[in-house]
C-alpha cells in the first residue's frame, strides 16, 4: 500500500519536475526581450478594452453546481458498484436487496436530473421572454417568472 | 518552335543521413521505450526489489532503514521513464497525426524534416523550447504560470494505475479506475485557471466552456464506468481485465447488450472530456482564436499540447481496459503467468508472454488512436449549446437506463451463466457483420464518385 500511493508521489514529483525542467532548460536558451506590445493581452490587434475580470454569464455556474451533485452521488455509488457482484453471487436475496438499494439511489439522481431539465437549467441557450408592453422591450424577467412558479 | 526537353520535376532527395536518423529514430524510440517499460516495471516492483536487497546488498529488507530509499528510486525511475513515454507518444502522435491529416484532405503534410517529415515534432519540441516564454502584463502571474502544472500532473499520473501488460503496471491500485477519475479533474482545474488567470476575454471564454464541457461529460464517463466495475466485481484495473478474456466474445463490450452502448457513450464522452473534435470548441480557433490557449507561448504552450496528444493514448487505454479485453491474449489462461513466473527472477518464457500481452494491449490501443485521429478530421465541430443538450439530454439519460439494466442483467447472469456466453458470440458476430456492412457502403461510396482508395502517395 505504501508503495502504491508512493507512487502517486513520485509521479506528481516528476510531472512538475518535467515542466520545471523544460522551462528551466528553455530560459538558458531562449531570447528574453520585454516589450510593452508583446505583453499586452491579445485581441485581435485591438488595444484591449478593460479587464476580461468582469460579470459575465453564469451558465457555467448553474452547469457546475449541476455537476458536483451528480458526481458526489457517483462517487458514493462506487463502493456499492464494486461489491455488487459479490452480492449478487451470494444469493437471490442479497441480490435484490443490492438491486433495490442501488434503484433508490439511482432514482433520486434521476428525479434530480428530470428536476434540473423541468426547470430549464440544462439549456445552454435561454429564451428572453421580451415584455412586449415594457418600453424597449426589455427582458423583463430571464425566465425568472419560470423559475418563481 | 523547338521543343525544349521538359527537365523532370527534381525529385527532391533527403539527404542520406537525414534518412538514416529518421529511419533509426522512427524504429528504434517506439521500440527502445516499450522495452524499458516492459523490463523496468515489473522489475522494480517492491517483490524483487525485496529480493534483490537481500540476495546482493544481504540486509534484512523488514528491517533494513534504507529499504524506502531504494522503493523511492525504483518509483522515480519508473516515473521518469512513463513521462518520457507520454512526452514521446505525443510528439510521434503529432506527426503522425498531421500526415493522416494530409492524406485525407488530399494534401501533402509535413514532409520537410526528415523520411516523411517524421523529425518534425523535435523540430517543433526543439523551436518551442527556443521561444520566448510571453507572460502577458495584465494576468494573474503566478496562477499563469501554474496552470500547465497542474494539468500535466493530472496527465502523468493516470500512468500510475494504466496497465501496459498482465505484469506491467506501475502499480495495481485496489481503486485503480476511480483513482484515474479523481485525478483527471486536476486538468479541469488548470484548464480553469489558465482561462481565468490569461486576462483574456477569449481565454476565459474558452476555458468557461471547456470546464463546463469537461465536468459535464465527467457524468456518462462516470457512469460508463461502472458498468465494467459491475461485471468485474473489482475496482481495479488489473482486476477489470483479468474477468475478461482474450476473446472477442469475452470482451465485456459484447457481454452485455448495455455495455455495448455504453462503450460508444463512454468512447464520446473521453472525446469531449480530452477536447477532441468534434467538440474541440473551447479552442475553437475561427470563434476563440485559441480558447484558453490564447495568451500561451513557448514551451507553457507546448505542456498543453503535449497532454492533449498524450491524452489519446490514456483515454484509448482506458477503454480498452475497461471494455476491450486490456492485454488478454487468445487462449492463455490468467494461470499461465502466475505458473511461469515462480518465485525470483523470471524465465525467458515469461518474459516472452509479458511481452506478447503488451503487443495486444499496444495494437488495440493504436486502433482507437487512429479512430480518435479519423474522427477528427472527418466530422465538423459541433455548436456549444448541442455539446451541452447531447450529453445531458441523451448520454446521462441512457447511461442511467444502461446502468439500471446491467443491474438486472448480472441477476440474470448470475441465474443462467449461459446467457452472457450467448450474448457474446450473438454479439460480437452482429458486430462483425455491421463492420462488414459498413465497409462495403464506404467503398461503394468511393467508387461512385470515380475515386478509388489510394494509399500509394504516402
Amino acid at each position: 500500500m505504501g508503495f502504491q500511493f508512493g507512487a502517486v508521489l513520485a509521479f506528481t514529483v516528476v510531472a512538475i519536475a518535467f515542466a520545471a525542467g523544460g522551462l528551466t532548460i528553455g530560459r538558458l536558451v531562449r531570447p528574453n526581450i520585454p516589450g510593452a506590445d508583446k505583453a499586452a493581452i491579445y485581441e485581435c490587434g485591438e488595444r484591449p478594452i478593460g479587464s476580461a475580470w468582469f460579470n459575465f454569464n453564469p451558465r457555467f455556474y448553474l452547469i457546475a453546481l449541476v455537476f458536483v451533485v451528480f458526481e458526489v452521488d457517483i462517487a458514493l455509488t462506487f463502493p456499492v458498484v464494486a461489491v455488487y457482484r459479490a452480492w449478487v453471487s451470494h444469493g437471490a436475496a442479497t441480490a435484490w436487496v443490492a438491486f433495490s438499494e442501488l434503484l433508490l439511489f439511482t432514482l433520486i439522481l434521476v428525479v434530480g436530473l428530470v428536476w434540473v431539465w423541468r426547470h430549464g437549467d440544462l439549456e445552454w441557450v435561454k429564451k428572453v421572454e421580451t415584455d412586449e408592453s415594457a418600453p424597449n422591450g426589455q427582458p423583463s424577467s430571464l425566465a425568472a417568472s419560470k423559475r418563481a412558479a | 518552335m523547338s521543343a525544349l526537353p521538359t527537365p523532370a520535376p527534381a525529385r527532391t532527395k533527403t539527404p542520406r543521413l537525414a534518412a538514416i536518423v529518421s529511419v533509426t529514430a522512427a524504429i528504434a524510440l517506439p521500440l527502445g521505450l516499450f522495452c524499458v517499460i516492459l523490463f523496468a516495471t515489473p522489475l522494480l516492483q517492491p517483490a524483487l526489489l525485496d529480493g534483490f536487497i537481500r540476495e546482493r546488498l544481504h540486509r534484512d529488507p523488514a528491517t533494513w532503514y534504507w529499504r524506502d530509499g531504494v522503493y523511492t528510486v525504483a518509483l522515480l525511475v519508473l516515473a521518469f521513464v512513463f513521462a518520457n513515454f507520454a512526452a514521446i507518444f505525443s510528439g510521434i502522435l503529432s506527426w503522425w497525426e498531421r500526415r493522416v491529416a494530409g492524406r485525407i484532405q488530399s494534401r501533402i503534410g509535413p514532409n520537410r524534416a526528415g523520411v516523411g517529415g517524421f523529425l518534425v515534432w523535435i523540430a517543433d519540441a526543439v523551436k518551442l523550447i527556443l521561444k520566448e516564454d510571453l507572460v502577458p502584463a495584465e494576468a494573474d502571474q503566478m496562477l499563469f504560470r501554474a496552470a500547465p502544472y497542474f494539468v500535466m500532473v493530472g496527465f502523468i499520473l493516470t500512468f500510475v494505475v494504466l496497465p501496459f501488460g498482465e505484469s506491467i503496471a506501475v502499480s495495481d491500485m485496489n481503486v485503480g479506475l476511480f483513482f484515474i477519475t479523481s485525478i483527471t479533474a486536476l486538468v479541469v482545474v488548470g484548464i480553469l485557471l489558465s482561462g481565468w488567470s490569461s486576462n483574456s476575454k477569449w481565454a476565459l471564454f474558452g476555458g468557461m466552456r471547456s470546464a463546463a464541457q469537461v465536468v459535464s461529460y465527467e457524468i456518462p464517463a462516470g457512469l460508463a464506468i461502472m458498468v465494467p466495475v459491475l461485471m468485474a466485481g473489482t475496482l481495479s484495473m488489473q482486476g477489470i481485465i483479468r474477468a475478461q478474456g482474450g476473446l472477442p466474445w469475452q470482451w465485456f463490450i459484447f457481454r452485455n447488450p448495455a455495455a455495448f452502448a455504453l462503450f460508444f457513450i463512454f468512447f464520446t464522452s473521453q472525446l469531449a472530456e480530452a477536447n477532441r473534435t468534434p467538440f474541440d470548441l473551447p479552442e475553437a480557433e475561427s470563434e476563440l482564436v485559441a480558447g484558453y490557449l490564447s495568451e500561451y507561448s513557448g514551451f507553457r504552450f507546448a505542456l498543453f499540447f503535449l497532454v492533449e496528444w498524450g491524452n489519446l493514448w490514456t483515454m484509448s487505454a482506458i477503454a480498452v481496459t475497461i471494455f476491450l479485453g486490456g492485454w488478454q491474449i487468445p487462449f492463455v489462461p490468467n494461470e499461465l503467468y502466475a505458473q511461469l513466473k515462480g518465485t525470483g527472477f523470471p524465465p525467458l518464457a515469461w518474459w516472452g508472454l509479458e511481452a506478447a500481452s503488451m503487443l495486444v494491449f499496444a495494437a488495440k490501443t493504436m486502433v482507437l488512436v487512429n479512430v480518435v485521429v479519423w474522427l477528427r478530421w472527418t466530422l465538423p465541430r459541433i455548436r456549444v449549446d448541442q455539446m451541452m443538450s447531447l450529453c445531458w439530454k441523451y448520454l446521462v439519460p441512457v447511461s442511467f437506463a444502461c446502468f439500471l439494466f446491467t443491474l438486472l442483467w448480472q441477476i440474470a447472469v448470475a441465474a443462467v451463466p449461459a446467457l452472457e456466453t450467448a450474448m457474446g458470440v450473438g454479439l460480437t458476430a452482429v458486430s462483425v457483420v455491421l463492420a462488414v456492412l459498413f465497409a462495403r457502403q464506404t467503398h461503394r461510396n468511393i467508387t461512385a464518385i470515380g475515386d478509388r482508395v489510394d494509399l500509394s502517395n504516402w
